[in-house]
C-alpha cells in the first residue's frame, strides 16, 4: 500500500544508491533484520492478501454480497457450513464467505478515500498554519487539539449522522464512513506537518528562496512540502488500520452501510451477537477474523516502519548506521536528537559495514 | 515547546510517536521528590493555564457537535418523523423552538450548557444529565475493571518485553500487543462469549447481574449504581458472586485492548531507561536484575506512562460503547447506542457534549498529576 507513496531523497549519499534500494518499502526491508524483518515481511504479505482479496472479490466470492438465492432456490437462514456455503449463511440468508470477501472491498475503499482526504486536508492546513503562523495558527492548533483529545468513535458517529443521517447506499455509505473517519485523522496529519513546517521554515534554503523572491506558494509547495512529507507513509499505515477499526465500529453500531448496498464486517458482526448466544459461531468468526487479519497486516507494516525510523527502537548499531541522518528519518519532528537516552553518539558512530544488504557509509 | 506533548490521543501505534516526544531525556531519578515540594511560581501558573485551556476545548467540541447534529435538520423530525402527522410534527418543532434561526438556538444551547442543562431526550423525555448520572455508574464500573485487567496484564508484560528486547519473548509479546489492538472489542467479546458462556457455560452471557440480584440491589438504601459496591454493602455473598461473574468477560474484553497499549508503552519507555548510564552504574554495583528492572528502569519510565494511562479515558469511552453493546451492559455506551437506534439526536448530542466535558476535565487532572510528579513538565 505504501509502495506507491513517493519518498523524497534527503541528502547526497542517498543519491548514490540504486533506484531499487531507494524505493520506500524495499529500502526498509533491506534495512531491517531479525524479528523486525520478519514482522515487516509478514505484515506486507498479509496486507497484500487483503488488497488482492478486495480487488478480486468479484472473481473469488462464490455469490454476491446481497444474493439471497442460488440456482436451486433460497439459501435459507442460519445454514451450517456445507459444501455450498463454506461458512454457512446468516440470519438474513446471505452467504457468510461471500460477504466476508466483499467486505474487504468495502474496507479498502473506505481506507483509501479516508486516508487520501485526510492527507490532503491535514497536510494543507498544517503547511499553511505552520508557515504563516499568527492567529490562524493558534486557532487551528487549539481546534485540532480539542478534536484530538476526543474519543474517535463518538466523533465518527456524530459525523456520520451529520453526513447521511446514519444510512445510505454503497458509495454514499463509503463516503459517509470515510469522511467521518477523515475528521478524526486530520488533526494527526496537521500536527506532524505543522511541526515539520515550523522547523523547515527557519532553514537556510527557505530564507534563500525568500531572498531570491520566490512566492509564498512556491516556497510552501516546492521547498517546505517536499521536505516535510517523509513521515507521511508512516502515519498513513497507522491510520489505515485505525480506519478499518473505526469503520467496523460504526457498522457494529448500525451506522455503516446497508447490507443490500455493500458487505461490511462490523454490520455482520452486530447481526451475529444474537447468533452467538444460541451457539451459531459461523456468522461471527469469518468477518471478525477478516478484521483482525486486515488490521494486523497493516499494523505490522506500520509498526515496523515506525521502529526502523526511530533510532531508540531500531534494533542494532549497524542498522542505525545504515539508516542515514537520524533527524531525517525520525517521526518525532526535531525531537530525536534530544529524545534518545541512548544518545545519538552511540548509535551513529560512523562505523562501516559491507555485505548483507546494509549499505556502507562513506 | 508546549508542555503538553501527552495531550495527543493515544492509539496503540501513534503512542510510539507520542511517547518518544513525551519521554524527556533520560530522567535522572534524583531530586524530583524534593523539587515537588519546592513549588516555584511555575506550578501554580501551569495549573491555571491548563485549567483555562479547558474552556476553549469544551467550547469547540460542543460547538462542533451542535453544528454537525443540526445539519441533518431538526431532531424532532429525525426521531418522530413518519410516526406523527405533519401538523403534529410542526407543532412540536415550534414548541421546542427548533423553528428559530440556528444561531439563536446555538446561543440558547450554550447558555443551557453553562448552567448544566444538557437538554431532554425526545424518546423518553428524561434530562440528559440524569441519563448520564444513572448509566455513567455502570460505565465507570466497567472502566475500573478494564483498568485493573490492563494494569495486571500490560505493565509486567511490557517490562518483560523491554528486558528481552529483540529476543524471542519480546517478539511474542509485541505480536500479542498488536493482536490485542487489531481485534475489535466487539469481536473479542463475541469470541469470549462463544467460548466461556456458550461452549463452556462458565460465565453468564450478558447483562450486569441476574434479575434476582438486580432486584435485591434495587431495594438497597442509598444505592450507588456501581453494582460491586452495592453488592458488597448488601453483604449477600450470592449477589457479590453473581455481580463479579457478570463483570469478568466485559472487564477482560475491554481490559485487553488497553493492556496492549500499556504493554507497548511500558516497553518503549523502559527500553529508553534500561540503556541509561545510571542503570549501567547500578548493574556494575551489583544490583540484582529484577531490582534493576523494577526500581531503576521502571520508575523513571513511569511519568509518560501515567499521563498516557490517564488519557486512556478517551479510548476507554469509545471501547466502552462497543463493549457495552456486545454484553448488553446497561451503561452509558449501551444507552448511547439505543438512542442512536431511536434516532434521538438530542440525547446523542447531550451525551456526547457531556462526555466532551468529562474528557477535557480528565485531561486536565492528568496534566496536573504529571506536573506534580515531574517538575520538568511545566512552563
Amino acid at each position: 500500500m505504501t509502495v506507491t507513496t513517493p519518498k523524497t531523497v534527503p541528502d547526497a549519499p542517498d543519491r548514490k544508491r540504486s533506484l531499487l534500494s531507494r524505493l520506500p518499502i524495499v529500502h526498509q526491508v533491506r534495512q531491517s533484520m531479525g524479528i523486525q524483518r520478519f514482522m515487516l515481511v509478514a505484515g506486507l504479505v498479509v496486507t497484500g492478501l487483503f488488497i488482492l482479496t478486495a480487488l478480486l472479490a468479484p472473481v473469488i466470492a462464490p455469490y454476491g454480497y446481497s444474493q439471497l438465492r442460488g440456482d436451486d432456490g433460497a439459501f435459507g437462514s442460519q445454514q451450517a457450513p456445507s459444501a455450498d456455503h463454506l461458512f454457512g449463511t446468516t440470519v438474513g440468508g446471505y452467504d457468510v464467505l461471500s460477504r466476508t470477501i466483499w467486505g474487504a472491498q468495502t474496507a479498502l475503499s473506505v481506507v483509501i478515500v479516508a486516508v487520501i482526504l485526510s492527507i490532503f486536508v491535514g497536510v494543507f492546513l498544517g503547511l499553511v498554519s505552520g508557515y504563516f503562523g499568527g492567529w490562524l495558527d493558534r486557532v487551528l492548533v487549539v481546534v485540532c487539539d480539542a478534536i484530538y483529545a476526543f474519543p474517535t468513535l463518538l466523533l465518527a458517529i456524530v459525523m456520520s449522522i451529520a453526513i447521511s443521517g446514519g444510512q445510505s447506499s454503497l458509495w454514499g455509505g463509503v463516503f459517509a464512513a470515510a469522511i467521518s473517519i477523515t475528521v478524526v485523522f486530520i488533526p494527526q496529519y496537521f500536527r506532524v506537518i505543522r511541526a515539520e513546517t515550523v522547523r523547515i521554515k527557519s532553514e537556510a534554503y527557505v530564507e534563500s528562496a525568500k531572498v531570491v523572491g520566490a512566492s509564498n506558494a512556491r516556497i510552501i509547495f516546492r521547498h517546505v512540502l517536499r521536505n516535510a512529507t517523509r513521515t507521511l507513509p508512516l502515519i498513513f499505515t497507522l491510520n489505515a488500520s485505525e480506519a478499518i477499526l473505526t469503520l467496523a465500529g460504526l457498522g457494529f453500531l448500525g451506522f455503516g452501510i446497508e447490507p443490500t448496498s455493500a458487505a461490511e464486517w462490523g454490520f455482520d458482526l452486530n447481526k451475529a451477537i444474537v447468533d452467538v448466544s444460541s451457539g451459531v459461531w459461523w456468522t461471527a468468526l469469518p468477518p471478525g477474523i477478516a478484521i483482525v487479519l486486515a488490521v494486523l497486516g497493516v499494523t505490522l507494516v506500520g509498526e515496523s516502519l515506525n521502529d526502523l525510523a526511530d533510532p531508540r527502537l531500531r534494533g542494532r548499531r549497524r542498522v542505525a548506521a545504515a539508516s542515514g541522518t537520524v533527524a531525517a528519518t525520525s517521526v518525532v519532528p526535531g525531537g530525536a536528537q534530544t529524545a534518545g537516552p541512548a544518545g545519538l553518539g552511540g548509535l551513529e558512530s560512523g562505523e562501516t559495514f559491507g555485505d548483507d544488504g546494509i549499505e556502507t557509509r562513506p | 515547546m508546549r508542555p503538553t506533548p501527552h495531550r495527543r490521543r493515544v492509539l496503540l501505534l501513534s503512542s510510539t510517536l507520542a511517547d518518544a516526544a513525551a519521554t524527556p531525556a533520560a530522567p535522572a531519578p534524583q531530586p524530583s521528590s524534593r523539587a515537588k515540594k519546592r513549588r516555584s511560581g511555575g506550578l501554580g501558573r501551569y495549573i491555571l493555564v491548563r485549567f483555562l485551556l479547558i474552556i476553549p476545548t469544551v467550547f469547540i467540541l460542543v460547538t462542533l457537535v451542535f453544528l454537525l447534529m443540526r445539519t441533518t435538520g431538526d431532531p424532532i423530525t429525525a426521531a418522530l418523523g413518519g410516526r406523527l402527522s405533519g401538523a403534529q410534527l410542526q407543532e412540536r418543532i415550534v414548541a421546542a423552538g427548533y423553528d428559530r434561526p440556528v444561531i439563536v438556538q446555538y446561543f440558547e444551547y450554550l447558555g443551557q450548557i453553562f448552567t448544566g442543562n444538557f437538554g431532554e431526550t425526545i424518546s423518553d423525555n428524561r434530562p440528559v444529565i440524569e441519563v448520564v448520572l444513572t448509566y455513567g455508574a455502570a460505565t465507570l464500573e466497567l472502566a475500573f475493571y478494564a483498568l485493573i485487567v490492563a494494569f495486571i496484564v500490560g505493565i509486567p508484560l511490557g517490562m518483560v518485553a523491554a528486558y528481552f528486547r529483540d529476543r524471542f519473548p519480546d517478539a511474542v509479546l509485541r505480536i500479542l500487543a498488536i493482536l490485542f489492538y487489531a481485534t475489535p472489542v466487539f469481536f473479542a467479546g463475541l469470541l469470549m462469549k462463544l467460548i466461556f458462556s456458550v461452549q463452556l457455560k462458565w460465565l453468564p452471557v450478558s447483562g450486569r447481574a441476574t434479575t434476582s440480584s438486580e432486584l435485591e440491589l434495587q431495594l438497597l438504601d442509598g444505592k450507588t449504581g456501581i453494582y460491586l459496591i452495592d453488592a458488597l454493602r448488601s453483604g449477600n455473598p450470592d449477589v457479590i458472586g453473581d455481580v463479579l461473574a457478570h463483570a469478568i468477560l466485559p472487564g477482560i474484553t475491554l481490559g485487553l485492548l488497553t493492556a496492549g497499549i500499556f504493554l507497548r508503552l511500558v516497553r518503549t519507555n523502559m527500553i529508553g531507561t534500561l540503556s541509561t548510564d545510571y542503570v549501567d552504574a547500578a548493574r556494575s554495583r551489583g544490583v540484582g536484575e529484577l531490582r534493576l528492572v523494577r526500581k531503576h528502569a521502571y520508575r523513571p519510565a513511569l511519568i509518560p506512562i501515567i499521563t498516557v494511562i490517564g488519557l486512556q479515558i478517551a479510548l476507554l469511552l469509545g471501547g466502552a460503547v462497543l463493549t457495552e453493546t456486545t454484553f448488553e451492559w446497561k451503561g452509558l455506551g449501551f444507552q448511547l447506542a439505543e438512542y442512536l437506534q431511536a434516532r434521538d439526536f438530542v440525547a446523542v448530542q447531550g451525551i456526547v457534549a457531556l462526555l466532551a466535558v468529562i474528557v477535557a476535565l480528565t485531561n486536565f487532572i492528568v496534566d496536573v498529576i504529571a506536573a506534580l510528579i515531574d517538575p520538568r513538565v511545566r512552563y
